[in-house]
């Protein structure tokens, strides 16, 4: 019965992945998918900076670079960090809340297919036209007069992966809200299934209005709608608004999570419970409060007068509060902790202080008559690069080495992830810290060059020097995950020695998680049945058959179809019939997917007593 | 045994009452409810002025949503924390996104 057991041939391989409904597997597409728009979005970030690296220089065109520059941002945050903190999320929060599975497998999965469509959209731009070159902001009427389909591949790519990330987002919520393991209260739950609750949620609030936004773009772009025309009564300033509202929930999206895994990998290798578990709940929750109030603040310059403005900062220095209660937190839980410096650890320790400098530069940024003198300078390049990198590329790479073994069930090599850290941190530092000495002195973000004799020559060279040692930092990384997956050296379920619930079965877990769904008795529920009882969760209910989903191709065709009809749209001419076909496919597998009752199975209870172990580690 | 029925009995008339009492709440929400658009359809057709007229009728919108979703929707049962949470971020976040359009926008 084991579907680990049987040696699988190539294609049979792929059309399980192609088809799978499991959040295990889903997992690990969102890894290869988000890694892979990661090493793109890294390859544009090294263009950027070999164009920066001596002054006038004429590596990239002007108009090359300003695609590469609105490709860098839009990859990384929407194809690279989004996705990856979903692969933590599928990975760990079923398992951490003693779930078989997330409440909507084929949603969960359909989700992916979305966001992966939607980013080889964007990259067939590349090819077609030419890529997007109005920054990843896009704002009207910048947007609305570039020339090509550039933008409109941002829009409807970006339609389409949002789609997916909007889909994700909900599904965490009913599954964490619903299908907790017995025992496992709210106050019970670990910090990062805390976070990736929260940040659903902001998800499901925020998305939307970049929903909207793009669909407005798109119309005013292909069917000349007039939304941001002022001549024809539109606004171009309601696309900053829609697209800040969405944008600045959107960077919480990404911290949340980040926090939730240093949340974890603390309190394992300090070897204590987190400190302050209910303020840091509290805090995740203020932070998303928050976040919706403050989007003004990438718009001080626009001129919404005084009285907003200050509103706005008030309300965005209000969230270095809830944040230095979490850095403090994480300080104590280190106090008097035994701590190993294993490499998630030293991950978590090198965030503290790169965080806090990013959270100091945000609360001088949030000063709206200083920003005045910030605003599209590197300055604030430095300070978004500081909490996003900083905080959650950190977070996702702690996270990844942390789960690595639940993900594949073996351990990557710690002396390279030493290596990694060190090459990727100093080159970070080298890279970002010097960009705030540039922007103050005068140097404006997304411009292809900068002049001689104005003093920015060195600063421009030690970054590029820093991006460099980034780059190899990541090669060692990607070494290091093939490598270990070429020894293919199995581990134990618990490897860390750590403390919840995903740590009690085996690494990689049997394709239905839990034998029988465990016990919760506290916070931190392996570690209490560690302290004070065998070691082993207690089962909280008898051996029973267990009801599975079945797997499903439609998710893929129904993103494929919207993958195709975004062409039709775009082309529009002779190309409409692209738009059938693709709507075509996408309504046709709903349909498809509505009439047929696809009831799942069960395993039987003899065929789960057969199995090796009893579910739990040991 | 007795003891067994006469507490199934107690049981049903607990619940007897309580389900008499929903309808008696249904009944006089859905009458309150008819009476509100009839008072808003009445103040259009009298030609009350507009300042008084639009947020009379806003409010008993607003009312008449509370009265659907809390009574004809069951959120004033137990068990219903989470769902009415997520409504009021949602109605939080739409708030304010359209109070910024509105105000910031075109004031």
């Amino acid at each position: 019965m084991s579907t680990t057991a049987r040696k699988a041939g190539f294609g049979s391989v792929l059309w399980d992945y192609l088809t799978t409904v499991d959040h295990k597997k889903i997992a690990i597409l969102y890894l290869i998918g988000g890694f892979f728009f990661f090493i793109l979005g890294g390859l544009e970030a090294m263009l950027i900076r070999i164009q920066l690296i001596v002054p006038d220089n004429d590596f990239l065109s002007a108009q090359f670079y300003n695609e590469v520059l609105t490709m860098h941002g839009t990859t990384m945050i929407f194809l690279a960090a989004m996705p990856l903190l979903f692969a933590l999320m599928n990975i760990a929060v079923p398992l951490q809340i003693g779930a078989r599975d997330v409440a909507f497998p084929f949603v969960n999965s359909l989700g992916f297919w979305l966001f992966f469509f939607g980013g080889v959209m964007l990259n067939v731009s590349w090819f077609v036209t030419g890529a997007p070159d109005a920054g990843w902001t896009s704002y009207a009427p910048l947007s609305i007069f570039s020339e090509g389909h550039g933008v409109d591949f941002y829009s409807i790519g970006l339609q389409i992966a949002g789609f997916g990330t909007l889909m994700a987002g909900i599904n965490f919520i009913v599954t964490i809200v619903n299908m907790r393991a017995p025992g496992m209260t709210y106050m019970r739950m670990p910090l990062f299934t805390w976070t990736t609750l929260i940040a659903s949620v902001l998800i499901l609030f925020a998305f939307p209005a970049l929903t909207v936004g793009l669909f407005q773009l798109t119309f005013d772009r292909l069917f000349g709608a007039n939304f941001f025309n002022p001549e024809l009564g539109g606004n171009a300033i309601i696309w900053e608004h829609l697209f800040w509202i969405f944008g600045h929930p959107e960077v919480y999206i990404l911290i949340l999570p980040a926090f939730g895994v240093f949340s974890e990998v603390i309190p394992t290798f300090a070897k204590k419970r987190l400190f302050g578990y209910s303020s840091m709940v509290f805090a995740t929750v203020l932070i998303a409060f928050f976040g919706f109030m403050v989007w003004a603040h990438h718009m001080f310059t626009v001129g919404l007068g005084p009285i907003a403005n200050s509103i706005f900062a008030v309300a965005t220095m209000a969230i270095a509060v809830p944040t230095g209660i979490k850095i403090f937190n994480w300080l104590f839980t280190l106090w008097g902790g035994s701590i190993r410096l294993t490499s998630p650890m030293v991950f978590a320790l090198g965030f503290i202080p790169t965080f806090t400098i990013g959270g100091m530069t945000g609360v001088m940024l949030a000063s709206a008559a200083a920003d005045y003198q910030y605003h599209d300078s590197y300055f604030v390049v430095a300070h978004f690069h500081y909490v996003i990198v900083g905080g959650t590329v950190l977070g996702i790479f702690a996270g990844l080495i942390y789960w690595w073994p639940k993900m594949f069930g073996t351990l990557l090599n710690e002396k390279l992830n030493h290596w990694f850290f060190w090459l990727f941190f100093i080159g970070f530092h080298l890279t970002f810290f010097f960009q705030h000495f540039l922007g103050l002195m005068g140097m404006p973000r997304r411009y292809w060059v900068f002049g001689e004799g104005q003093g920015l020559d060195t600063f421009n060279f030690i970054s590029t020097i820093g991006a460099f040692l980034m780059a190899v930092g990541t090669i060692v990384f990607v070494y290091n995950m093939v490598m270990t997956q070429v020894k293919g050296k199995k581990v134990s379920g618990d490897p860390w020695d750590a403390r919840t619930l995903e740590w009690a079965i085996p690494s990689p877990p049997p394709f239905y998680n839990f034998k029988q769904l465990p016990l919760v008795r506290g916070l931190d529920p392996l570690w209490i049945e560690k302290t004070e009882g065998n070691g082993k969760m207690q089962p909280a209910e008898p051996l029973g058959d267990i009801h599975m989903p079945n797997n499903s191709f439609v998710p893929f065709v129904m993103s494929l179809g919207l993958f195709i009809a975004g062409f039709g749209v775009m082309f529009q001419g002779s190309y409409w019939f692209l738009a059938a076909i693709g709507f075509g496919l996408f309504f046709g597998s709903m349909i498809y997917r509505s009439f047929k009752d696809d009831l799942g199975y069960h395993i039987h209870k003899e065929d789960l007593e057969d199995e090796k172990g009893d579910g739990s580690n040991g | 045994m007795a003891d067994n029925t006469n507490s199934t009995s107690e049981k049903q008339q607990f619940y007897r009452k309580k389900h008499k009492e929903e309808m008696k709440h249904h009944v006089l929400t859905f009458v309150m409810m008819i009476a509100f658009t009839l008072i808003a359809f009445g103040l259009v057709m009298a030609d009350v002025s507009a300042m008084f007229t639009i947020p009379i009728i806003l409010i008993m919108a607003a009312v008449q949503v509370a009265f659907q979703l809390y009574y004809f929707m069951h959120l004033n049962q137990e068990g219903h924390e989470m769902p009415a949470l997520m409504i009021y971020s949602g109605i939080f976040a739409a708030f304010l996104t359209i109070l910024a359009l509105t105000t910031i926008v075109w004031w």
